[in-house]
């Protein structure tokens, strides 16, 4: 019963997923952290950086993640085969049409509509991550109290290394963990 | 390395299916277990695997396979595998290559989730994940710039009018994310038909009159 709840949950995250992992988060925690006791947000945004540390996409990691813990590896199972089923049929249709009739125009439109909505959603869900790094929950605080000063700066120095210098996004969550070591045991 | 009659053709050789097959399986299995950093790092990988190395795949081709990835939804690395075990050897071959790109992760994940649940608690492991949840965040953050840079490039209004939309929608008024998909996705259908119809227009208008119709099917695209 589980399995089936988890095989649908993903099955929706791989239909409306569209133009790459990351595109893949917001869904991941509505449907783990807010439809379902899956997941705390926290350990929502635990999955995230295990998901950019490994190699694989970000979706397939997260299901394996959320299936083995709700339900053992059948439930790993579960969650993969539902977050790949949508791709099979949908991706296997396109290939079929466009070996037919080499034709893409109105989908690379709708691809172009929905990349501003995207955008938008990772966004969202990206201040999530933000918020519960620096204040420890999903919204602003109301008062000052609470904010986490060493995750700031790390985020801030994260950040800035990124835009500037294009470093690597593995290299830069290595040394984010690093530095949290660190610097929460200093200070 | 790939025979002398693959090279010519483009096409795999009809003999060695097995060894195809395997190849296939192999070659997403390597890449989906090596590669950090998701479909816009795999993508390029699988072109100089599939179409540099083994000449399973055109050049122009994999340039298509990869519109039609990134424009399905589900993981793009899942999405080009499979359009490349479906060219090279049909559904056996997509059915193939969808295992060889889902194992890696399901196994490494597996693995890491036990441990995950050994440490989580420990101050040690704590100390590092409050670094790493910052970090990922601060990647999350750069992956917006660089996509908002990417659509305001085009110079249209209506791109960043939805995505000022999309963000007051989700973040403010909690309207589903699959609401906000769909109705964007219409509206760019909607643009596109509309563009083109006008691309269309002006076509005819410059040809003067009645042969615009021939020259129209590929503008936009």
């Amino acid at each position: 019963m589980i399995c089936l709840e988890l095989f649908w949950s993903f099955f929706k995250i791989g239909l409306f997923s569209i133009g790459g992992g990351y595109a893949a988060m917001p869904l991941i925690q509505q449907q783990a952290v807010d439809l379902h006791p899956w997941l705390t947000m926290g350990q929502f945004a635990d999955i995230m950086a295990i998901a950019e540390m490994t190699p694989g996409p970000i979706a397939i990691n997260a299901a394996t993640f959320v299936g083995i813990r709700t339900a053992g590896l059948p439930g790993a199972l579960a969650a993969t085969a539902g977050c790949v089923a949508p791709s099979c049929v949908i991706v296997t249709a396109l290939a079929y049409l466009y070996y037919h009739f080499r034709e893409l125009t109105l989908v690379k439109g709708i691809l172009a509509g929905l990349r501003p909505a995207v955008i938008a959603m990772i966004a969202s869900a990206g201040l999530s991550i933000v918020f519960m790094a620096v204040f420890g929950q999903r919204t602003l605080p109301a008062g000052k109290s609470g904010i986490d000063l060493t995750a700031a700066a790390i985020f801030a120095v994260c950040f800035f290394c990124l835009r500037k210098w294009k470093l690597n996004p593995i290299g830069v969550m290595a040394g984010a963990g690093a530095a949290g070591l660190i610097l929460y045991s200093v200070l | 390395m790939p025979g002398e009659e693959e090279r010519k053709s483009g096409k795999p050789a009809p003999g060695g299916k097995a060894r195809k097959y395997w190849k296939l399986f192999s070659s997403t299995f390597m890449l989906s277990a090596c590669t950090f950093g998701g479909g816009f790092v795999i993508i390029p990988l699988m072109r100089r695997k599939f179409v540099d190395e083994l000449h399973w795949i055109g050049e122009q081709e994999m340039l298509d396979l990869t519109a039609i990835a990134q424009s399905s939804p589900g993981a793009i690395a899942v999405n080009a595998s499979i359009l490349i075990g479906y060219r090279v050897a049909g559904p056996a071959g997509a059915l193939l290559t969808v295992l060889g790109t889902v194992t890696p992760p399901l196994v490494i994940i597996s693995l890491v989730s036990m441990f995950y649940t050994a440490v989580r608690g420990s101050r040690t492991a704590d100390r590092i994940m409050a670094g790493m949840l910052a970090g990922v965040g601060a990647v999350v953050c750069d992956v917006v710039v660089t996509m908002t840079q990417g659509l305001l490039k085009t110079k249209r209004v209506l791109p960043f009018v939805m995505l000022i939309a999309s963000f007051a929608a989700v973040r403010f008024f909690g309207v589903g994310i699959v609401t906000v998909i769909l109705a964007c996705g219409l509206i760019g259908a909607a643009d596109t038909i509309y563009r083109n119809r006008a691309a269309k227009e002006r076509l005819r208008f410059a040809k003067g009159g009645t042969e615009g119709k021939e020259g129209s099917e590929h503008d936009l695209s």
